[in-house]
Order: structure tokens, then C-alpha cells, then sequence
């Protein structure tokens, strides 16, 4: 493939396209349902741009290769579907601690438990407000392949800017579905005549924190353990320190017709793609409905929110979600009781149609 | 006067926290040696476990990740495949490498890893406070076995070593015991060796450390000597495995 042409591809492969072409040099995965197309995708990709793929022995090994590939300086990227995420966790708490940069692919499945393997959003929670101890993972969540390959290919850059993990938050449908896709990828995608890495201009932060071993300078350690008395509540605030420049800094959303609009549909990801669909129609009907979709979930928009609800005009916020309400809690809180916010969730498989959210839509107007 | 010994470049002038008779601090000391005999304090990077020895990178003067629980092959594992130039070892008790990281212990053996681990085998959990680890031996009372460790409900010691020995893709194992001076040299030679192999592209060398906890052997530091002659080395025989 040429510069500037357009390739058919699914999300997933979008994805693992998009760290190659970020100068991701590392990545370590699990197989699971329905994201076995990126491990699948960096198997073939990654050694002949240079760089190591490893299938691991399990989600809690693939995610500590990434510590350790990142620990050392590399772009590290690992994918996996809800369960295996879970299995991670630990050391996605271990990696914010150690403030070392990664990106963390989530193609959500239906749940709890092994659940199916059909698209769902009830990881959010999990993404958003992750493990123990107090942390955060930017969080973005793509709605289209072009998309996913574009938050991804910026996840390397924010998780080198601000040292945190960051997910990418995707589901099964999106993995799975087929769209055009531009890349500004620097060598063949198809052909498998990529550069070598070294020929590759990406631009790499020096990672000077690195541990590469400690010719002509002291010796760096690389830990999230502070023993001492007061030592990690001091570094607890840097850490909130950095998540405040980031809330500032970084919110990203998509709105559409929100200015006039009487019903603000919030929907991210696959969901916001059939909001936008039922906002199109809910318009031809003389409703005015607008879109709010939210592509950082974390920080999440609420910048917008409140601009839009200070002024005490009368707006109904109606959520989306593949879920059975996990992000609405986040626009409540932007909220803050100034505007009524109202659900449409389904979770397990079955996503909110069309015309289950055109109905909703109209009978919250009516009432 | 002639100088005849002194500190070894890799280890700091500091303090260390472990109890009286512990034999980490001596592990640590072979380890810094090893490094600077073979001259390779800048290439090194060293994965601390989570165990009474996660804070040894206050103790050694080299690059050093600290591991979460168990997971040190695995952070090895991807730090020496991004930086082949660099020397890159595992250091972990038996509760980290036997028991909640055994997993990656296999795999990263099985792999064939050019990596070297140096493996603590002090037959209990020192830092959680003497609870019975895999290594514990049968009748051995610890914090969690107070009967004495039970074959019927906890099974019987696992010995890793001769497992992972049994993996085409291990270069070399073996046991060694800090319980005399002669026993420390021994111990000494095979960390160097494990260094070395890792040096020549060798593939996964394994040392086994027997190591003391008095404290929760509950025994003096002398008598720990004793009992790693007389007992734990019976549990646990010496020599190159592999
Ligand atoms: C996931 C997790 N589980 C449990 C612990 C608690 N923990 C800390 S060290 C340890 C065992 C240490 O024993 P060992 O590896 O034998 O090292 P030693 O302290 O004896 O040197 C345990 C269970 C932990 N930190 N993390
Ligand atoms: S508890 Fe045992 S292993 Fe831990 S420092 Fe004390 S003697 Fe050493």
C-alpha cells in the first residue's frame, strides 16, 4: 500500500496497524475472543519492523512484559477482551505507580463472568475507575475503524507525555467490522516489506528515567513501593497533580446539534454510532435532538456538560450505553442536578436499537 | 597497610534492614561480586521481587525494576528481548518464584530466556511474616502450617529446580546452600557461572539459594547454619542439577 490510500480493514487490525505506525516496538498478548485479530495482526507485523512480539503463557504475563518493556524505554502495547483484562489489573495499578508509560487495548465482551463474546460497554467502570489504589488510565474510546486507528496511534504519545497507562476502549463490534481506513503508515502494510524500525521517523521521548543499564550516570530504579513514612502520600499528589493538568488538558468529545437541541443523546464507541443514526432521524421528525459522544472516557468531557447546563436552560440528557449504566454516573456528576439525565442501557449481547432510542427519546419529551 | 578486602562497587555503603543471620544479605553481596568480577555493573538490570528483598536496589549500585509479586520472568522476559545488550537478571524468594509466579517461572524456562535468576529458598514467607511457602518442609511449623506442614493437607515441598532441569530449553541448574564459608564460596561460583553463561548467549541459567530466616525458623542464626546442614540441605540436595 502506497501513502494516501485507502485499505478495507477491521478495527482490530486498525489498531495494531496504528502502534506499528506509532513505533510501538513491543507487544505481548493472549488469545481471546474477539480481539485474537490484533495478536494475530502484531505476530506477523512486528518482527519484520524489528520490534518483539511474544505470546504469553497468560494476561497476567503479557501485561508484566509490558512493565518490563516499557520500564526499559520501548513502546509496549498488549490487547485482550474483558476477563483478561481483569487479570490485569494488578499491574496496570503497579504501572501507574511507577508512572511508566503503556497502552492497554480493551475489545469488550458481554459479562460478568466468561459471559459471550458478544459486543458489550461494561468494562467502562472498570476503565475509567480501574484498580487498587489511587490511580487513573486515560481512557479513549473510538467509534469507528479510522478512528480506532487514530486514538491509538496518539495513545503512545499521551502515555509517553503524561507516563501513564492508557486504554484504548473498544468492543467486539467495532474489532470485528470491516470500514475503509487511511493510514499514514511509513512502510507496506500488505506487501510485508515494512522498514525496519530504525529507518522509522517517529518521534521518541528520551526516557531518561529508564532503567538501561547505569554507564556514566547513578543507578535508576524503576518501583511503585514507598516505604517511608509520609513518602507516598507525597507522591500520591503528584500523581493527582498530573491527572488535574490531564482532566484539563485532554478531554476529547465528538457534539453535534447541541446547542438548540431539547434531548442531548450521550453515547461512546459502537452505541454512539447508532445514536447518531436515531439523532439523524429524531431531526427529520422536527425533535431537537443533539449527540454528545465522548472519545476520552477518561478524563471524561464534562467540561461540555457543565457549559451546557450553567445556563439553566431546560436540556434532557438521555445516556447509551451497551451497558446496564455505568457512564451515566459520570454525566450525573458533570450534571450535578441541573439538567434531568435519564438511561437506555442493554448488556449480555443485546445493544439498544434505533428505534428503541428514537421511542425513548419521544416518550421523555411527552412526559 | 595493605589493603586485602573491600566493599565491591555494586553494593552501597549502607545499612541493610534484614534481621541478624538472614541470608539475603549474603546473597546480595555474592551477586555484587559476581557482577564486578565479570565487569558488567553498567550493563546490569536486576528485577527485586516482592518479598523481605524488594528494596535490595538500596542495597546494590546498578539499574533495578521492582516486580509485582511473581511476575519477575515475565518483566525479564521482555527486558532482555528489548535490550539484548544488556545483563539482565531475577532475584526471588520461594513464595515468588514457586509459588504465586510459577507460571511464569515454566514458561520463561521453557522459553529458553538468556536470562539468570537467582532464587531464594528460605522454606518460609519471610515478609509476610513466616506464613509456609511451597518450599516449607513436611512437619515444619510455620505462621499457617502451627501443626507442622502436613502432606495430607498442604502436599510436599516443591522442588522447582529439578522441574524447571527437566526443560530442553535450560542451560543450567543448581543448588547451593550459604550455611559455612565453604558453602558461600560454592554459591558464589554459581551466580558468576549463571552471569557468565548469560554473557555467552547461553540461554536460562537457574540458582538455588538455600537460604536462613532464624526468625521465622525460629532457631539462632547459628543454629539455622545447623539446620540447613543437617536438614533442609537433606530436603533440598546440593549440587548442579543441570
Ligand atoms: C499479589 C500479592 N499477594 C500477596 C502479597 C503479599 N506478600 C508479600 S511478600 C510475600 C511472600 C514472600 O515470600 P518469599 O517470596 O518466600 O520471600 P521472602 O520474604 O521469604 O524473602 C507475600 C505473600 C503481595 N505483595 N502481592
Ligand atoms: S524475615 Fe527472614 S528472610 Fe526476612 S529479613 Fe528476616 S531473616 Fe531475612
Amino acid at each position: 500500500m502506497t501513502k494516501g490510500q485507502k485499505i478495507l480493514i477491521s478495527g482490530n487490525e486498525a489498531i495494531a496497524q496504528a502502534a506499528l505506525d506509532a513505533g510501538c516496538t513491543f507487544y505481548a498478548g493472549y488469545p481471546i475472543t474477539p480481539q485474537n485479530e490484533i495478536i494475530a495482526y502484531m505476530s506477523e507485523h512486528m518482527p519484520l519492523q524489528g520490534g518483539v512480539f511474544i505470546q504469553s503463557e497468560s494476561e497476567l504475563a503479557a501485561i508484566n512484559m509490558v512493565f518490563g518493556a516499557s520500564a526499559v524505554g520501548a513502546r509496549a502495547m498488549t490487547s485482550s477482551s474483558s476477563p483478561g483484562i481483569s487479570l490485569m489489573q494488578e499491574a496496570i495499578s503497579y504501572i501507574a505507580g511507577a508512572e511508566l508509560p503503556a497502552v492497554i487495548v480493551n475489545v469488550m465482551r458481554a459479562g460478568p463472568g466468561l459471559g459471550n463474546i458478544w459486543p458489550a460497554q461494561s468494562d467502562y467502570f472498570q476503565a475509567t475507575k480501574p484498580g487498587h489504589g489511587d490511580y487513573h488510565c486515560i481512557a479513549l474510546a473510538p467509534s469507528s475503524v479510522q478512528e480506532a486507528y487514530e486514538v491509538t496511534k496518539d495513545a503512545f504519545r499521551l502515555a509517553d507525555m503524561y507516563r501513564i497507562p492508557v486504554f484504548i476502549l473498544s468492543d467486539g463490534m467495532l474489532g470485528q467490522m470491516m470500514e475503509p481506513l487511511l493510514a499514514d503508515s511509513q512502510g507496506s502494510m500488505a506487501d510485508g516489506k515494512r522498514k525496519k524500525l530504525s529507518t522509522i521517523d517517529y518521534r521518541l521521548s528520551t526516557k531518561k528515567w529508564a532503567a538501561t543499564g547505569c554507564k556514566g550516570r547513578d543507578a535508576h530504579v524503576v518501583k511503585s513501593f514507598y516505604m517511608n513514612m509520609g513518602e507516598l502520600e507525597r507522591f500520591n499528589l503528584e500523581l493527582q497533580e498530573k491527572y488535574k493538568k490531564i482532566k484539563a488538558r485532554e478531554q476529547k468529545q465528538e457534539a453535534l446539534y447541541i446547542d438548540d437541541a431539547q434531548v442531548v443523546l450521550v453515547a461512546y464507541g459502537t452505541m454512539a454510532r447508532l445514536a447518531k443514526e436515531a439523532m439523524a432521524i429524531l431531526r427529520k421528525k422536527g425533535v431537537k435532538a443533539g449527540l454528545l459522544r465522548p472519545i476520552s472516557v477518561w478524563p471524561f468531557p464534562e467540561d461540555i456538560i457543565k457549559r451546557l447546563t450553567v445556563s439553566g436552560k431546560r436540556v434532557v440528557f438521555l445516556v447509551i450505553e451497551m451497558s446496564y449504566g455505568q457512564m451515566v454516573e459520570d454525566v450525573r456528576l458533570a450534571v450535578n442536578g441541573r439538567a434531568q439525565v435519564e438511561f437506555l442501557g442493554r448488556s449480555g449481547g443485546g445493544i439498544p436499537s434505533e428505534e428503541e432510542i428514537i421511542n425513548k427519546t419521544v416518550a421523555l419529551l411527552n412526559c | 597497610m595493605k589493603k586485602v578486602f573491600s566493599r565491591t562497587s555494586s553494593l552501597r555503603d549502607v545499612d541493610t534492614h534484614y534481621c541478624s543471620g538472614c541470608g539475603h544479605g549474603i546473597a546480595h553481596r555474592l551477586i555484587a561480586e559476581a557482577i564486578d568480577e565479570l565487569d558488567i555493573r553498567e550493563q546490569v538490570i536486576g528485577i527485586t521481587p516482592v518479598g523481605c528483598a524488594v528494596i535490595a536496589y538500596n542495597y546494590w549500585n546498578f539499574d533495578c525494576v521492582e516486580s509485582p509479586h511473581g511476575r519477575g520472568l515475565a518483566i525479564a522476559t521482555a527486558i532482555k528481548r528489548v535490550r539484548p545488550q544488556n545483563i539482565v537478571f531475577t532475584y526471588q524468594g520461594d513464595g515468588d518464584l514457586a509459588a504465586i509466579g510459577t507460571a511464569e517461572t515454566i514458561h520463561a524456562a521453557n522459553r529458553g530466556e538468556n536470562l539468570t535468576v537467582i532464587f531464594i529458598n528460605n522454606a518460609v514467607y519471610g515478609m509476610t511474616g513466616g506464613q509456609m511457602a511451597p518450599t516449607t518442609l513436611i512437619g515444619q511449623k510455620t505462621a499457617t502450617s502451627p501443626r507442622g506442614r502436613d502432606i495430607g493437607n498442604e502436599g510436599y515441598p516443591l522442588k522447582i529446580s529439578e522441574i524447571v532441569a527437566q526443560l530442553p530449553g535450560v542451560y543450567s541448574v543448581e543448588r547451593v546452600s550459604c550455611d559455612s564459608p565453604k558453602g558461600v564460596l560454592k554459591a558464589k561460583s554459581a551466580i558468576k557461572a549463571a552471569f557468565k553463561n548469560q554473557m555467552d548467549n547461553k540461554g536460562f541459567s537457574l540458582v538455588e539459594v538455600l537460604s536462613a530466616c532464624p526468625t521465622y525458623w525460629s532457631l539462632t542464626p547459628a543454629d539455622s547454619l545447623d539446620w540447613m546442614q543437617n536438614t533442609m540441605s537433606k530436603e533440598f540436595p546440593l549440587g548442579k542439577i543441570k
